[in-house]
């Protein structure tokens, strides 16, 4: 075990902290509002001229070419996490979609959509969830027909976000209604301003529409927009879920939260006695810390097993389900702790930190159902990691 | 960068978990557990044949010059296998000695305990939190009072004591005014004692500030070697339950293949990894004289107690009326994490210190 960088990686820190101290005015604020405001186009542009997005793919696409290296990767986030600068951008389209072009997409394909994605030019939505489909993602129904060039589609999907801002899509549809569900499922890439689609702004708990629903009605895409081969869509949309996997549970960001609310503790008082001296909320506070730090260490062992080009096995396994619960309840210990103050909300008179424990407390509650329930993830490790019975398959419906 | 376990210390771990496999039988746990000091002797005897009682003692003291991870390691074994003797107690007397680095008198006693010509008992209870009037105090020289909760107080020769002022005393466990009482826990695996001194001569080691230092260490690796025995049963008690779940079956089903089980197994196992790599880290941090290094003990030391009755109740419960029973033997394993959960400070004394560590108490 050696926690320490090489030389080279220490290097590597005192150069991108150096780029980005040197052009932190550049970095667009909360102020510059918009997916595609000036100003953020323009960061990103540098980040990518810098090599501090888009680094491993590949030159001809608009990215820097370089060798994955976990590390570094790790430094960067780490570095604009430390000064506070905008990150680069992180969309759907650049998490997910890049990605699975780069492996299976045509050279038209990458040629067409990858840099202006990586530019932010061009912004992405994911159309995979439907009203009907949502843990078994596999059985949605949205209807796509050959129609002499075109694929004719039809249904409706769900948790659509970003569906308002989005050029395009990257959608999931059923192509061959015969065939076993996983097989009969094809994956398709289209302007979001073909007609016949239909954005309706989905409100959540938070009291904001974080997500959408999209309706299609006689969409008209040409057969060319498929990634893959008609009827794999299936195999090409996990290419891009093991992508949003490793996106979900950021440890050092359970950190610096759990910061926030030691300094809430410390700052809030009733009856003029801090919080912090009551030792009931500090000892949840240290059982919360434990588990953090717990959560930070079992990211380093996974990033370990990566750096190795081996299998992280269970320590990857449990990150979504353990990761996005201990957020949950951080949120949960900040509102216990401010007490009546706690339960404001809007823009209410006596509001702490702009209401953002309640929204947070909320919204972390959906991360917990989204992107693979807690539940879902708990069949995961039993059966990969523990290697107990598959759930056994009812016959098609 | 690495946070993995070097391919020495995975072979060192194997060989000290194929040893005990063979070593201690759960039908060598019962007979320990019933008393058998000579099967409990026996289990001693071979892990000592591996050279484990020196692992952090100095090649100078004739250990193996390793560090408190390598000690993780095998302690973890050693839960996995509820295997009874004095390893952490000796890793624990021998990391204080460390801290008096050359001295002639604390390398004189290092060699004996890495020999095992001294077997320590630790009476480290009264640090933590006096109990029951307990207490010790020196007056010219000698030792007076009583000591709850002295590890390996059967088998000591000597009982390494940390006085209320900071510093380490040893005592012979033989001398005139010494005398043992044993208690009785729910884990009969492990002994524990009261012992009491009616005005024992002891020897105190020298440096008042270094000696603090020991006293402070001695507890750290207390705590971290106790967690790492209670990480080693839970694992057992994970793994026991995912099998007797994949051969029990109920409704013409194994019952590992209902998902109400299968989530019982997937909390465990969410909740043991993370544990396993906070003290490894905890362990890495103290090898290292990471400033970190106290906080992450802390920190480990009451996670473990939290995630080991969540395991011991859990994996129980997945064995149905059989993890009630004696018959599967899954109680001694229960009891040795229970025990565990409270020595060397309960996870709310702990976080207490923690907080204190952090500056966030103020009084």
């Amino acid at each position: 075990m050696d926690l320490r960088l090489s030389p080279e990686h220490q290097a590597f820190r005192a150069h991108v902290a150096s780029l980005l101290e040197g052009h932190s005015h550049l970095s667009p604020t909360a102020a510059d509002r918009g997916l595609k405001h000036p100003k953020r186009l323009a960061w990103q542009s540098f980040l990518l001229q810098e090599g501090l997005a888009a680094r491993t793919v590949p030159a001809a696409y608009g990215g820097r070419g370089e060798a994955p290296d976990i590390l570094k990767s790790r430094i960067i986030s780490e570095e604009f996490a430390r000064t506070g600068l905008a990150p680069p951008l992180a969309g759907q389209g650049i998490s997910m979609l890049v990605p699975t072009l780069l492996e299976l997409g045509t050279e038209e394909q990458r040629q067409a959509y990858i840099g202006p994605t990586l530019r932010g030019e061009m912004v992405w939505c994911q159309g995979y969830s439907e009203p009907g489909s949502g843990s078994d993602l596999a059985s949605l129904t949205t209807r796509a027909v050959v129609d002499g060039d075109d694929y004719v589609i039809n249904g409706q999907k769900i948790w659509t976000s970003t569906a308002m801002q989005a050029d395009m899509i990257f959608c999931l549809v059923r192509t061959e209604p015969d065939a076993p569900a996983h097989q009969g499922i094809s994956y398709l890439l289209f302007s979001m301003k073909t007609p016949g689609i239909e954005i309706r702004p989905l409100v959540d708990m938070t009291g904001t529409a974080n997500f959408n629903e999209v309706f299609f009605t006689d969409v008209r895409v040409p057969r060319r927009q498929i990634v893959g081969k008609p009827g794999e869509g299936w195999k090409v949309a996990n290419a891009t879920l093991t992508h949003e996997r490793g996106m979900l549970g950021d440890p050092s960001a359970s950190r610096a939260r759990l910061m926030r609310v030691a300094e809430i503790m410390q700052r809030e008082t009733v009856d003029g006695r801090s919080l912090m001296e009551d030792p009931v909320f500090r000892d949840r506070l240290i059982a919360l810390q434990a588990r953090v730090f717990a959560m930070q260490a079992n990211g380093l062992r996974v990033m370990s097993a990566q750096l190795k080009g081996e299998s992280p096995g269970m320590a990857g396994l449990i990150i979504k389900l353990e990761g996005c619960e201990l957020n949950h309840e951080i949120a949960r210990l900040a509102i216990d702790a401010m007490g009546e103050l706690g339960i404001l909300y809007d823009d209410s008179p006596h509001l702490r930190d702009d209401g953002d424990w309640q929204q947070k407390y909320m919204y972390d509650l959906g991360l917990i159902i989204g992107g693979g329930t807690a539940q879902i993830q708990k069949n995961i490790i039993s059966e990969r990691g523990l290697g107990m019975p598959r759930e056994p398959k009812s016959a098609k419906a | 960068m690495d946070f993995s376990l070097s391919e020495d210390q995975l072979s060192f771990q194997a060989s000290v978990r194929g040893l005990l496999e063979r070593s201690c039988s759960l039908d060598v746990v019962r007979a320990v557990a019933a008393g058998d000091r000579g099967a409990a002797e026996r289990v001693v005897r071979d892990l000592d044949a591996l050279g484990v009682r020196g692992v952090m003692a100095p090649d100078a003291a004739g250990g193996l010059g390793l560090g408190l991870l390598d000690a993780v390691i095998i302690q973890e074994m050693i839960g996995r296998q509820c295997a009874p003797g004095d390893f952490s107690g000796a890793a624990i007397v021998i990391a204080g000695l460390s801290s008096f680095g050359g001295t002639s008198a604390a390398r004189a006693w290092m060699t004996k305990v890495v020999s095992g010509e001294v077997r320590p008992g630790v009476a480290l209870a009264e640090r933590i939190g006096v109990r029951d009037g307990t207490g010790l105090r020196l007056e010219g020289g000698r030792l007076l009072g009583r000591s709850l909760f002295v590890a390996d107080g059967d088998t000591a020769t000597h009982v390494f004591i940390a006085l209320p002022s900071g510093s380490l005393a040893i005592v012979d466990a033989t001398a005139p005014g010494v005398s043992r009482v044993p208690l009785r826990t729910i884990d009969a695996t492990r002994v524990f004692s009261e012992i009491l001194f009616d005005g024992v001569p002891a020897e105190v080691l020298t440096g008042e500030s270094l000696a603090g230092a020991a006293v402070n260490r001695m507890t750290a690796v207390a705590r971290l070697l106790v967690a790492a025995d209670a990480l080693g049963a839970m694992q057992v008690m994970l793994e026991r339950a995912v099998a007797y779940s994949l051969e029990r079956k109920q409704f013409g089903r194994v019952i590992g293949s209902f998902q109400a089980v299968k989530h019982m197994c997937a909390e465990m196992a969410a909740r043991l990894e993370p544990l396993r790599a906070l003290i490894w880290h905890a362990a890495h941090a103290f090898d290292e004289g990471s400033e970190e290094a106290d906080l992450l003990i802390l920190l480990a030391k009451s996670h473990a107690a939290e995630v080991g009755v969540f395991i011991a109740r859990t994996a129980t419960e997945v064995h149905g009326g059989m993890g009630f029973t004696d018959l599967v033997g899954l109680h001694y394993w229960f009891k040795r994490i229970g025990v565990s959960r409270q020595l060397f400070g309960a996870p709310e004394a702990v976080r207490r210190e923690a907080a204190r560590l952090q500056g966030w108490v103020s009084s």
